[in-house]
């Protein structure tokens, strides 16, 4: 099968032959900015690449072109700023701009900033992440403004699972079912992993189902996050238990560094760039489809 | 000019706030409002009970809100977020700085119960320091009302502006000495008294101090130029140089600690535009307490005597 650049014009007809295909550029991409810059996160971008190319490419209502208050379309908001290579990556191949500024991720005088900004106008960033906690908040703001404008589209937003350690996602995740964000769907990368180890040994954050179903969400857990056609089919599922009352949450169990062999399995590559001979050994697990971006 | 600042009604800035509220409100349907468990404090009632699906109550979770908020304005509308100065700020200023300021939202963080005059509930809730920490932030418009009138004024006239904006204000009850319905404009100046002497640059309840100092200082003959600085960011850069290219010496006053206050906003200005001999009435460096208003106002410099003392004090160092 060819792959031809862009895929933009597909926008929600892809299929799961496709969104893999999109995912294997994407996780090329991620390892090449990465090394690039000598700096910056791999593992978690690698590990949540098939759920936002799944939301991006096949589930999530867009609109061309970008505008910031995203009338009349579906939302995404990245509350664990520090997968940006991730998220730049997606964007780029969905079109919000040219795959070739990827090569300028945590250059100097660019809009790649290390953690996602409004500040530089990089179109697709709607709020700055990478102080943890913060998204879901902002999220949930952007879906009451859904609500208020009388607009039917849905909100998403992803946290880390490490991240769910700071205070105040707890008073979002209490806030939501209060008001009844339900055009709201939020994912958990639940990998297990944060930089300084196992979530389990750094701070435990026990069983997520029954935390957040006793804070009134609708919960399902996605038990092979990496694997794309049960991500289309969970995010599929969340986009049907909208609308009932409830915020919806997908506890989402992905690997941590996943397609490159080296990097799974370990927290060590969370914020760790692969030097050039590693970036080597990883991109030759990666199927090049939709063409690198230029150096 | 000196005599007609009086009043003959005492009012709280933040009822000032409420009744502004209510009055943008009806403006413009964006603007929505948000707090967190202090609606009673706050005077949100009216606008509430106005509006009530362009209200949210977030409960004790200030951080939530100023994320919430971000959201809001993202998609267009202009949120009011109602809690205390302290809480508005330095409990949740890594919110504010990432999702609000850094990310260019337009939101309006209003602040009640700023500086001692909150009174009995001591310094935990005395904030003396968020004049400092907000000003910090690039793009944060600062504004901090000195009565009733000029705070409901305030109120109305941020959500015309579109950037992020902290409105500070307190609670009691004050003298009313400004006009009602009055234009406000972010980042002017008023000038309340003209003068020669000496230049006194206030802002917020203080303001109300320093006319009371100059109208004691007129008996003496020393004449006040009294102007007020509702907007400490922007600020108005021209009135400042103007007003002591004449004078020759400033007083500030201000209910915040001197670090990093209004009269270290002007300050700066002069020390490269115009170096002035200066007097600073703030807090110097020290947490609050316990008491009444007026009294802890004295406590710590803060009162119509030293304002008076600190003016001759400033035109002694202009002479020598």
């Amino acid at each position: 099968m060819e792959y031809k650049f862009p895929f933009t014009n597909l926008l929600n007809m892809a299929s799961i032959t496709e969104l893999k295909a999109i995912a294997s550029q994407v996780r090329r991409d991620i390892v090449r900015q990465v090394n690039r810059a000598g700096t910056g996160h791999p593992g978690g971008s690698l590990g949540c690449t098939d759920y936002l190319v799944a939301l991006y490419f096949e589930i999530m209502d867009r609109k061309k072109g970008f505008k910031m208050e995203g009338k009349g379309e579906d939302l995404f908001f990245l509350s664990n700023g520090h997968i940006s290579p991730l998220f730049y990556s997606v964007l780029a191949r969905a079109g919000y701009f040219k795959v070739d500024e990827l090569a300028t991720f945590r250059k100097i005088n660019g809009r790649l900033q290390g953690h996602p900004a409004t500040h530089e106008g990089l179109p697709g960033i709607r709020v700055a992440s990478g102080s943890l906690g913060q998204g879901i908040s902002v999220a949930i703001g952007a879906a009451l403004a859904k609500k208020q404008n009388k607009d039917d589209k849905l909100v998403y937003c992803l946290t880390g699972d490490g991240e769910l350690q700071e205070g105040q996602i707890w008073e979002a995740l209490m806030f939501a079912p209060h008001h009844k964000v339900d055009n709201l769907i939020v994912a958990v990368d639940w990998n297990g992993q944060q930089i300084d180890g196992p979530t389990k040994e750094v701070m435990a954050i026990g069983n997520l189902k029954t935390k957040f179903k006793a804070f009134g969400w609708e919960v399902i857990v996605l038990e092979k996050g990496n694997n794309m056609k049960e991500v289309v089919a969970t995010l599929k599922e969340a986009k049907s238990k909208t609308g009932k009352g409830k915020p919806v949450a997908i506890l989402m169990k992905t690997i941590m560094g996943y397609g490159v062999d080296y990097m799974m399995h370990t927290h060590k590559w969370h914020g760790k760039a692969p030097n050039d001979e590693l970036t080597v050994k990883a991109l030759a697990q990666l199927k090049e489809t939709l063409g690198d971006f230029a150096v | 000019m000196l005599d007609k600042l009086v009043y003959t009604e005492k009012k709280a800035t933040r009822d000032g706030f409420g009744a502004g509220l209510l009055e943008a409100g009806k403006k413009n349907k964006n603007v929505i409002a948000l707090c967190a468990d202090l609606v009673g404090s706050l005077k949100m009632q009216p606008f509430i009970d106005k509006y009530p699906n362009r209200f949210y109550q977030v409960g004790i979770a200030e951080a939530n809100m100023m994320g919430i908020a971000a959201g809001l304005a993202l998609s267009g509308k202009i949120p009011y977020t109602g809690t205390f100065a302290n809480f508005s700020t330095g409990r949740v200023y890594d919110q504010i700085r990432q999702s609000i300021a850094y990310s260019h939202k337009n939101v309006k963080i209003c602040a009640s119960h700023a500086g001692l005059t909150l009174g009995e509930d001591g310094a935990t809730h005395q904030i003396l320091e968020d004049i400092g920490l907000m000003k910090m932030l690039p793009g944060m418009t600062v504004i901090n009302p000195c009565d009733y009138n000029q705070t409901k004024a305030a109120a109305i006239a941020i959500a015309k502006h579109h950037g992020p904006v902290y409105l500070r204000f307190g609670r009691p009850s004050w003298p009313i000495f400004t006009p009602a319905n009055q234009k406000f404009e972010i980042g002017k100046a008023v000038l309340l008294n003209r003068g020669t002497d000496v230049s006194i640059f206030s802002t917020g309840h203080l303001t109300w101090t320093t006319i009371e100092a100059a109208k004691a200082l007129a008996k003496e003959g020393i004449s006040c130029e009294l102007i007020n600085i509702h907007t400490i960011k922007p600020l108005d850069e021209k009135a400042v140089l103007r007003s002591v290219k004449k004078t020759g010496c400033v007083v500030t006053a201000e209910e915040h600690q001197r670090h990093g206050g209004l009269g270290d906003s002007i300050a700066q200005l002069l020390a490269q535009k115009m170096p002035t001999p200066q007097e600073y009435i703030a807090v110097n460096d020290s947490f609050g307490e316990s008491g009444k208003p007026e009294q802890l106002l004295i406590k710590y410099g803060l009162g119509v005597k030293h304002v008076v003392r600190a003016v001759k004090q400033v035109i002694k160092r202009k002479k020598g």
